[in-house]
């Protein structure tokens, strides 16, 4: 069936975040966007549902691959697609965001896709616009299109995501995708183990329902799916983990360290990988155990249906 | 020095705090390690060397957990050699030591380096901290996992305080991950900033710039409430104010995992010593009022003072040998600290047996040396020969230190080490007046 027409059970305004979603509604999303990757797969990848709306990414934080994910979710739908971006020198905090705003919102876009270096500044440009939103990212907080597509890249692959046991690795401390995963997981009775040196570990974690480990061996003991993030070189500077070399020999997934997952333990990565750091390089591209291209080409196809969902009041009016 | 493959210690006073002997006995070393010890043990086998002790305590040899070498970079303070010489002469065998040369002991590689040279020198046992920020600068974290891995029993920054609160934190996060233990130079640089001696009448009078004793218990009050957030293990280096004692003293009763540590020089001598200036009396943390080192002598007493360390800082002449304020800081101890702190079992303060808990099963203890600090049939066989009444003076020309920079330097002592005894060789004997080699 089309995704398009599966019943609708998703009934938010905005997709701000994976915390407070329902798991009907996640699943709602997840399923929708099975369909958008069979459809991406097909030679002709449109379809019309957009056709004649407004899609602007607003990123207030580089990135070229959420950016271009998005882009070609909403081209992919017919929609007219707009990039801005918005370099963080030239924005002070505030003010100017919801000026830009406010301006942004009297040239009638349909859905505005929002990434921005401060935890909750999307939420806070949510209430001055009237189309929905979308948080690309938004500091540590979320990255909710991030979680849709790993769930989703875990559901293909396993068949399911209840009973599994998820091994998210690394900094987690600032980490919006560790927080975005941990909710949807938790939420669809996924088994959530973080891993992480103990000053990259944030605070009361383990409120949230994840089991906290400052050993990695101990963390991806019979582990189905071994989730690396990217350790931001920048922290680095000795200041919450001493250097790279040491860095990757607690806490880099090697062969060795894999071992004690399960032998069918999937890897997967959001990306860009640190080859040598959080990463074996070898371990990246085995492609018996690497599930991280899987994850980009199942980015688009959840955008896709996030993009469907929140502008069903379009439709629905028209 | 004869190598024996046995070797039977008769009558002497058998001391070992771990199993609580205090009684005449013997003692029988075979290949190195301790085959029995008693009170019935009074012959010795057939083929066994003799030593006779003549009523003199067997002890364990002493654990020192806070000594400083000079090598690498100022070899002329200090050698592995030259330093397990004055160990063997204080009756330490085994001991833990600093990260403060130069390069400093904040890599892997260094931990390997002085293991290696502490083994060539063929003394006694030799355990490296490491540091906790790079280059002991007290901003980027070493890398304490590696360390840990080489071999370090600790981490500290040596002679100077890891100030900064946030590094501070995240140090104690960091090694708490693997049980790592923290030891702190607990002093506030800011406050402490050109002080040189005890702020007081004394420092006034001489016109020497004063470290406050808040510069010390500000520290330890920081670092407990690290503790309380991080549960890493932590440990107070050479305290010396009444304040501080205090402050362990609460953290302890409260249940955080501290301990700390008293040198000899603060136990004994107070401010009173750097009159004339002597820079044999400039010390780190200085020497206070008489309060003060009365409270640290209490804490030693009721407990709240674990272990006792030399904090043996050897300086040249040259640093000495200058106006009050330029000298470097620093008290060489590793040779009188068993007759000045036996000071306080003959003036009836401390037990014998209580005394040597604080200098070898405490420190053996504090830093997981399972083999040292304790008479256990099958450890190796490291001990101490001691006579706790034999008068001595200090003298300069006696030391085997390289370094002479004693503030006990003239003064008459009694309690001398006869004989020193690692994995059942003698690396000191008094007799012969030379180090075993």
């Amino acid at each position: 069936m089309a995704a398009s027409e599966l019943p609708l059970r998703f009934h938010q305004r905005h997709l701000l975040g994976i915390e407070g979603l329902a798991p009907y509604e996640i699943r709602d999303l997840l399923d929708r966007a099975d369909g958008y990757v069979d459809l991406n797969r097909r030679g002709d990848k449109k379809v019309a549902l957009l056709r004649g709306r407004t899609l602007i990414n607003l990123f207030f934080e580089s990135s070229t691959r959420t950016r271009t994910s998005f882009e070609l979710a909403g081209k992919r739908l017919g929609a007219d697609v707009v990039n801005m971006s918005v370099s963080t020198s030239s924005i002070k905090k505030g003010e100017t965001l919801i000026d830009t705003a406010v301006t942004l919102n009297a040239m009638h876009p349909d859905v505005l896709v929002v990434r921005h270096p401060d935890s909750g500044a999307v939420a806070l440009l949510a209430r001055h616009v009237n189309c929905a939103v979308i948080n690309g990212g938004d500091g540590s907080h979320e990255h909710p299109t991030q979680a849709l597509l790993d769930a989703l890249t875990i559901r293909r692959r396993k068949g399911r995501i209840e009973g599994l046991t998820v091994a998210i690795c690394g900094d987690i401390l600032h980490s919006r995708v560790a927080r975005s995963n941990l909710f949807l997981l938790t939420a669809l009775g996924a088994r959530v183990r973080l891993v992480a040196p103990r000053t990259l570990m944030p605070a009361g974690i383990g409120r949230f329902g994840a089991e906290v480990h400052h050993d990695m061996r101990e963390g991806l003991r019979d582990a189905d799916i071994v989730m690396m993030l990217r350790l931001q070189t920048e922290r680095m500077r000795g200041s919450f983990v001493p250097s790279l070399r040491e860095y990757f020999h607690l806490f880099g997934l090697t062969y060795d360290k894999l071992a004690v997952a399960r032998p069918d333990a999937l890897i997967m990565h959001p990306g860009p990988m640190n080859r040598g750091v959080e990463i074996d390089g070898a371990v990246a591209d085995d492609i018996t155990r690497s599930a991280i291209r899987d994850q980009v080409e199942m980015g688009v196809a959840v955008r896709m249906a996030c993009l469907e969902v929140l502008t069903r009041g379009l439709r629905a009016a028209a | 020095m004869t190598v024996g493959r046995r070797t039977a210690f008769l009558h002497a006073r058998l001391l070992d705090p771990a199993g609580g002997l205090d009684a005449p006995g013997g003692l029988l070393v075979e290949d190195g390690r301790i085959a029995d010890f008693g009170p019935g043990l009074r012959e010795a086998p057939e083929g066994a060397e003799v030593v006779d002790c003549d009523g003199a305590c067997l002890a364990p040899g002493l654990v020192d957990i806070r000594v400083q070498f000079g090598e690498p970079g100022a070899e002329h303070r200090e050698t592995f050699a030259s330093g397990g010489r004055a160990a063997a002469a204080g009756g330490v065998t085994s001991l833990a030591c600093l990260p403060g040369t130069e390069p400093p002991i904040d890599d892997p590689a260094m931990v390997e380096f002085v293991a290696r040279r502490a083994r060539q020198a063929r003394l006694v046992k030799v355990y490296p901290y490491g540091a906790v920020t790079k280059g002991l600068a007290g901003v980027a974290l070493a890398e304490l996992g590696l360390l840990a891995e080489a071999g370090a029993v600790g981490f500290t920054d040596g002679a100077r305080a890891v100030a900064d609160t946030l590094v501070m934190r995240r140090a104690m996060s960091y090694a708490s991950m693997f049980g790592g233990l923290i030891v702190q130079h607990p002093e506030d640089p800011a406050l402490a900033q050109d002080g040189v001696a005890n702020e007081g009448a004394v420092a006034t009078r001489l016109g020497l710039a004063g470290i406050p004793a808040q510069a010390e218990v500000i520290m330890v009050e920081r670092d407990l409430r690290l503790v309380e957030l991080t549960g890493c293990r932590y440990h107070v280096a050479h305290l010396s104010t009444a304040a501080a004692v205090e402050a362990v003293r609460g953290a302890k009763a409260r249940g955080l995992p501290v301990t700390c540590e008293a040198a000899p020089h603060h136990l004994a001598l107070n401010e009173l010593e750097v009159e004339g200036y002597r820079t044999y009396a400039k010390v780190s943390p200085p020497l206070r009022a008489e309060d003060d080192r009365r409270a640290v002598v209490e804490g030693l007493l009721d407990g709240t003072i674990d272990v006792i360390a030399s904090d043996h800082c050897p300086q040249d002449q040259d640093s000495k040998r200058l106006p009050f304020a330029q000298a470097a800081f620093g008290a060489a101890g590793l040779e009188t600290m068993l007759p000045v702190c036996l000071e306080l079992v003959h003036t009836g303060r401390l037990g014998l047996l209580q005394l040597l808990d604080r200098l070898t099963r405490a420190p053996a203890d504090l830093l997981g040396l399972e083999d040292a600090g304790r008479l256990r049939r099958g450890a190796p066989a490291d001990l101490v020969l001691f006579d706790p009444e034999a008068p001595w003076k200090v003298r300069e020309a006696d030391l085997h230190s390289l370094s002479k920079n004693t503030p006990f330097e003239g003064r008459l002592m009694q309690g001398r080490v006869l004989r020193t005894v690692v994995d059942g060789r003698t690396v000191f004997e008094r007799a012969t007046a030379a180090a075993g080699a």
